[in-house]
């Protein structure tokens, strides 16, 4: 579920970064040249209609509203999830019972499950956000799974015997064992649900990316539908970089050498 | 003071059969004493001070601790929290009406005053043992468990770690019991020493160490260990 194989790291080389970029880009260029298609409009038509949306302020409306649509999606999928998938790691029984009904889950199509909250819950923003979540839950639920399966039993004896509260050994004790299973169920989270809202959007939403992709595709005009594609690949490649990695570095910097 | 009565501790095993770890193991801990318990490995030593320490409550006997109950445990591991620093290790144990100003003090005494914005993943692992030491002296415990507090540490360390332990304790006596499998150890430190037996365990002597601990020079260690040698390979 991971959006690029390989290291994204970039590992301290972006001028290689930037060649293999321009060398798509320019392939890309050529092969418009070549087949002279509305299929096919080169980088400049897309730079036009980038442009032009932005001018008009449509952009950023549509693309502020898919973004709220991943966020809440996001917040809702990770919480339910989360707490899902921490009993179910705790306990052997829950585990065994609910296991069934996590495979099923994590093997129904996202199609349908959009399909089906449209049709049983309405045409609505509950409806949109709701299907987003259902689609990701299973995936935190089984990271989250395994993250509590592996948390330090000596640990939970400590803070036994010095009698820590509930919250306080979740907060002190559980979470920061979780932090690496969150981190990765987050990663997998945003690249899978902002393209599972598109489709909602696509379906039965009157604004966001998805909506403005949908019209464009009946108009043919691909230079429009790309550059609505690519700002929003550029917004959320920034929240990876931007946020995500920071957040990531920020908490893990008590991992250290022994002296 | 500690009072423990274990009529019966067993564990089911993997292929269905019962195994008795502890049977009939009496024993009392005076208030404001250090008691030694010496046993063979795997005669139940780890499984009873987990009933003491209340980790693990199917068995059939009693424990009483005097007082609030108020217990510290240093374990086999320091389990301190890598992901806190010293200081946050050993202040999140605290309960709210231990002043940090007394904490001070048990990190000079330990030596810790420098390392405490550390994390536990930087430090030695008789640094971290000390770290675990403060945590469980800063409790104020009436009841201090230790599990082999200085295992896995070269001779000089374990020494030096051992004096430092002594001195913490006799600074703000509190009743305490060791598990270890060191004689020398166990007549260095303690008030009294109680041998265990082969599981199921039980008490096969318990031998006041009646000489005062600055007394204790090499030749009287040797004595008293050469004691309770005997006593150990008696036939029973």
């Amino acid at each position: 579920m991971t959006s690029s194989p390989g290291g994204r790291q970039g590992n301290g080389k972006p001028y290689l970064w930037a060649v293999s970029l321009l060398g798509l880009l320019v392939i890309w260029a050529v092969a418009a040249e070549i087949s002279q298609s509305r299929g096919l409009p080169d980088p400049l038509a897309v730079v036009d209609a980038l442009w032009r949306e932005a001018g008009t302020g449509e952009l950023f409306y549509h693309l502020g509203m898919t973004l709220l649509r991943v966020i809440a999606a996001f917040v809702v999928a990770m919480f339910i999830g989360s707490a899902i998938g921490i009993a179910l790691g705790m306990s052997n029984r829950l585990n065994h019972f609910f296991d069934p009904w996590l495979i099923l889950f994590l093997n129904i199509p996202a199609l349908v499950v959009i399909v089906l909250a449209y049709i049983w819950f309405g045409l609505n923003e509950v409806a949109a956000v709701g299907a987003v979540a259902v689609n990701k839950i299973p995936n935190v639920v089984v990271t989250l799974r395994e993250g509590a399966r592996a948390l330090d039993a000596d640990l939970a004896e400590m803070a036994r015997v010095y009698k820590f509260s509930k919250l306080k050994k979740l907060r002190h004790v559980v979470l920061p064992q979780l932090q690496p299973f969150v981190a990765a169920a987050t990663r997998s989270g945003i690249s899978l649900i902002w393209k599972i809202v598109l489709v909602v959007e696509l379906l039965g939403r009157s604004n966001g990316v998805g909506f403005q992709i949908h019209l464009y595709f009946q108009l043919f005009d691909v230079a429009t539908i790309l550059a609505y594609t690519l700002a929003f690949v550029a917004i959320m490649l920034a929240v990876e970089f931007l946020f995500l990695q920071r957040f990531e570095k920020s908490i893990t910097r008590w991992r250290g050498q022994r002296a | 003071m500690l009072d423990v009565c274990i009529d019966q501790k067993s564990f089911d095993t993997a292929n269905g059969e019962v195994l008795k770890a502890i049977e009939g193991l009496q024993f009392q801990v005076p208030a404001g004493s250090f008691t030694c318990v010496v046993g063979p490995s795997g005669c139940g030593k780890t499984s009873t001070l987990r009933v003491i320490l209340g980790l693990d409550t199917d068995y059939q006997g009693t424990v009483s601790i005097a007082g609030r109950g108020r217990v510290a445990a240093v374990f086999q591991e320091p389990r301190l929290l890598p992901w806190r620093t010293v200081e946050q290790n050993v202040l999140l144990c605290l309960p709210v009406e231990v002043g940090e100003s007394q904490i001070q003090d048990l990190y000079q005494e330990l030596g810790l005053q420098d390392l405490l914005q550390f994390y536990p993943t930087e430090l030695s692992l008789g640094l971290a043992r000390r770290v675990a030491l403060a945590r469980a002296f800063a409790l104020e415990p009436e009841l201090l468990i230790l599990d082999e507090p200085f295992v896995s540490l070269d001779d000089d360390t374990a020494g030096r770690l051992r004096k430092l332990l002594m001195a913490v304790w006799c600074a703000r006596p509190t009743t305490a019991l060791m598990v270890t499998h060191n004689l020398r150890e166990a007549v260095e430190l303690a008030d009294n020493v109680l041998l265990l037996s082969e599981r199921p365990t039980r008490v096969v002597a318990d031998v006041d160490i009646s000489t005062p601990r600055e007394e204790r020079s090499d030749a009287v260690i040797s004595n008293y260990v050469r004691q309770l040698d005997d006593l150990r390979h008696a036939p029973l």
